[in-house]
Formats: C-alpha cells, structure tokens, sequence
C-alpha cells in the first residue's frame, strides 16, 4: 500500500505546483495592493473596453461557430451527395487549425484581408475595415475555435447512428421537424459542451487575435492583450486584475464543463 | 460548406502562395537565416523536453487518477483540463509571477545560480502547463478499458509489480501515451501566449519560432514570417497525420 500512498502523493504534488498553487497566487497577487487597487485596475476606460470587446468576440464567435459547426458535423456524417472519399478529405482538414499557430492564423488573415490585398482594398473602400478592426478579430478567432465544435457533434451523431431519422422522415416529417424532434435532443448536451469549449477558447484566444488587431487600446484590445500589455509596461498588478477576472470566468467554464460531461455521458 | 472552405481552406493556401510569392530563393534566404533557423531549432528542442516531461507526469497521472480511489480525486479529474480553460496569456503571467525574481522560488534559484525566467526554463514551465492534459486525456479511455482481469491473470502467473506494468499495462497505453504526446509536441510548437510573456525574447536565444513570426509581422516583413510559418505549419501537419494514422490503425485492430 505504500507504493500507492507515493503515486497519490506524487500526482497531488504536481497538481499542487502546476496548477493549484498559480491559481492562489494570482487571486492572491490582484488584492495584494488592496483592494482598491484591485479595482482601479478594472475599472480603467481601457479595463472595461477590452472586456466588452472580448465579450463580443465571444459571443459572436460562439454562436457563429455553433451554428456552422452542428450544420458541417451533419453535413459529414450524413450527408449522402458528398464522396467518402471527398467527406475523408474534409474530415482531416477540419482538424487544421488545432495543428496551426494562432500567431499563423493571424497572419493568414492579415495576408488575406490586409489593407494591401485585393480583398482588403475593396472592402477598405467600401469603408468596411477588416484587418485592425473588429470584423478581423472575429475572424480570427473563428478560425482559431472551429474544431470544437465539429469535434464535439461528430462522434455523438456517428454514435446514434440514422435509424431514428430515417423512420421519422419515412412517417413524413420535414427534415426540420426531424431535427428538432429526432436528432436535437441526443446531440443536445454534445453541442453544449461544445459551447463551453469554444467560449473557453475564445475568452482566451490572444495570439492570433494580437496580430489581427494591432492593439490599439480603447480600440481593438481585448481582455488578454490587455494582459499581455500590462506585462509588457511592468505594470503586473492591474495584470492580475485582469487576469483574475479571467481566470475567474475560467473556472466557472470548468465547472459547467464537468456538468455538461456527467450530462452527456448519461445520454 | 462555402464558409468552411473560406474560412479554413483559403487561409492556409494563401500563406504557402505568399511564403512562396518571391520565388523558391526568396523562401530559402528566410529560412536560412540565422535567427530565423535558430528560433525554429530552439522551439524544437524546447518542445521535445516539454513533451518527454508530460509523457511522464502524464502518465502517472492518468494511471493514478483512473486506478486509485483517494479523497479529492474528481476535483483533481476536472481541475486537469484547467490549462486548456485558462486563456494563455494568464498562464504566462502565472508563471511569472511564480517563478520571476521577486518570488520564493525565482529567489531561491537565482541564489543557486539557476535563470528561469527569460530563460529556456520558463519556456520548458510555459509549454508543460499549457500541454498539460494531452496525455492525461488520452490514455485514460484506453486505461478504463484495460481488463483489470488480464493484470490480475499476470500476478496470478509470478509476474512482479514491475514486469505485469511495463509487460501488460504499458503495451495498453502506448498508442494513448503516443498520440497524446504527438498532440502535445504540436501545440507545444505552436504555443505562443504564455511563452511571450516569461521567454525575455532574446533574439537567437530565448525567441521561439511563433514569437518569431510575431517580430516579423510587427516589423513589416509578412514574407519573412510566412517562410517560418509554413516551415513551422508542415512540421505541424505532419504531425497530426501521423496521429490520425495511429488512431485510425487503433480502430481498425
């Protein structure tokens, strides 16, 4: 038995120093001026410009890609007009931008959609700004949280496999009625957690979306470049202020996380 | 449809065509240059350690977590996929502050002799914490499906401790302990948000390849930076290929 007391001990010990021990510190290091200074630093102009804009990146971003997830996850397990060869292709290619850098999705749109591309320069004069602007971060972050989802309906739709659907549209209910009715309630808590994945991702997103954006305070900076600034300018105690707030936000995710994982296993 | 293919597809075309814009010369000069090819060197190696350390933790941590019951071991379950719910940038700070001059252990190392933040060890902290739950989550299905049975049988037969764990369990876990630490190498490349803020990043030795690319956009050099992209984005390729063979080999068996 002593050996298993030694594993037990040893994994509490690693969780306590990665993991336990930073997210004491830095609930510890925000009120360490007091707590007025804790909340000077949200409240600054700039605070509360970078989470509004990381709150509307998020839900943006999620109910886009929650949306245009379920649909390609349906597209790829059932539909019938795509080649298997072709739906292989698509599979494998919904995965990339797990495999890509965000600092390189970044890139890609601003190769893309900058102020010196064709597309850019139309949208420029047709006064809609993309790259260093709000449309730009979305995109980005779009790209960077597109899997998720996909990831997340695919199994669940493979698993209930289409008897259920078939009978239904054969009993002659539209397809739309056979989703609400049929498909929805069993890919229901897939898609949640699905939704807690990708607001986690988003909330959290900085390195592609540093690139598109430019930080511009005030303007284009979300809540972790605002971090990211605050570092930069040795100014770590409204760092953590921020970063608190995050992280707070953070664990709530975790929380609904494990609730939505008890819920979708009892499906 | 259209959106995904505008949205994924499009994107990375571009960046290969733009990497490759000036010609092949052009992409070979800013791969070959010094600091670009050291950046892409460091992050490997950087990578390669983060991942042999999660191999490990990771697998004693999974092994623990799915065959000992103790107090606390479902706050411990869910608390794994933390770094995955912290945003990146946070960790960094975390690390920071942790492990930077002003604090107990940053203290105590420096009095050693020991540099670990703006130095390759913070970056080795920063990829660890944010690779974290690749292998953990990988070899738990594959140790929950593990017959308790089939060890059992092998104490029954004389095998020791030793010999039933790397005879029978290990051979189990591989392929989870594999691909987990393929996921983890790849995003430990590509990791960019924590190790921005503890790396220092000092040109040709503490700036990794995504920092890199990140100087190069600010500096107004989109060709420079698509080169190390690409370099960087096939190596990632590869690497997801390959752990979509060993998945797909798995569930053939």
């Amino acid at each position: 038995m002593s050996i298993r007391r030694l594993w037990i001990g040893l994994t509490y010990v690693v969780f306590g120093l990665l993991l336990i021990v930073p997210l004491i510190q830095i609930a510890v290091g925000a009120w360490s001026d007091g707590a007025q200074s804790f909340v000077d630093a949200l409240l600054r102009p700039q605070s509360l410009h970078a989470l509004m804009m990381t709150g509307i990146i998020v839900v943006v971003v999620t109910a886009i890609n929650t949306l245009f997830g379920v649909m390609l996850a349906l597209y790829l397990v059932r539909g019938t007009w795509l080649g298997g060869k072709i739906k292989r292709l698509l599979n494998s290619i919904v995965d990339l931008p797990f495999a890509v850098s965000p600092v390189i999705g970044g890139l890609m749109i601003v190769l893309l959609l900058g102020p010196n591309t064709i597309i850019g320069a139309f949208f420029e004069d047709i006064g809609f700004k993309v790259v260093y602007a709000l449309p730009g971060m979305i995109l980005a972050t779009l790209f960077v949280t597109f899997p998720i989802m996909v990831r997340e309906v695919m199994p669940v739709l493979q698993e209930i496999g289409s008897q259920q659907e078939e009978a239904a549209s054969m009993m002659g209910a539209y397809p739309w009625y056979t989703f609400w009715m049929v498909t929805w309630p069993s890919i229901r808590f897939g898609v949640i957690y699905g939704v807690v994945l990708t607001v986690a991702r988003s909330l959290g997103e900085f390195g592609a979306v540093l690139v598109v954006s430019g930080n511009i305070m005030n303007k284009t900076q979300t809540a972790t470049t605002l971090v990211y600034q605050d570092v930069e300018n040795f100014n770590v105690v409204a760092a953590n202020g921020v970063a608190l707030v995050l992280a707070a936000f953070s664990v709530g995710l975790l929380l609904l996380m494990e609730w939505a994982k008890k819920r979708k296993e009892v499906h | 449809m259209l959106y995904f293919v505008c949205l994924i597809v499009l994107p990375i075309c571009g960046i290969y065509v733009q990497s490759l814009s000036e010609g092949w010369s052009a992409f070979w000069e800013s791969i070959a240059e010094p600091l670009a090819w050291k950046a892409v060197m460091l992050t490997i190696k950087l990578a390669v350690i983060a991942t042999l350390i999660n191999m490990a933790l990771g697998t004693m941590i999974g092994w623990v977590l799915i065959r000992y019951r103790f107090p606390g071991r479902t706050i411990l379950n869910s608390l794994v996929d933390l770094p995955f719910a912290l945003p990146t940038a946070v960790g960094g700070l975390l690390i920071l502050l942790l492990l930077g001059p002003g604090s107990l252990v940053g203290g105590l190392a420096q009095a050693i002799g020991i540099q670990i933040v703006f130095h390759e060890p913070a970056i080795v902290v920063a990829m660890v914490f944010v690779t974290f739950p690749f292998v953990i989550r990988a070899i738990q299905p594959l140790l929950e499906e593990l017959d308790k049975s089939e060890e059992e049988a092998a104490y029954t037969l004389g095998a020791s401790k030793a010999k039933t764990f790397f005879q029978v369990i290990l051979p189990t876990m591989a392929p989870g302990i594999a691909s987990g630490a393929m996921l983890a190498f790849s995003r430990g490349l590509a990791e960019f948000g924590a190790v921005v803020l503890v790396a220092g990043n000092i040109p040709g030795k503490t700036l990794v390849a995504s920092v890199f690319i990140f100087g190069e956009i600010e500096s107004n050099n989109p060709q420079g930076a698509a080169a190390v992209s690409v370099l960087l984005l096939t190596l990632s390729f590869l690497i997801l290929w390959i752990v979509s063979m060993i998945q797909s080999r798995r569930s053939g068996q």
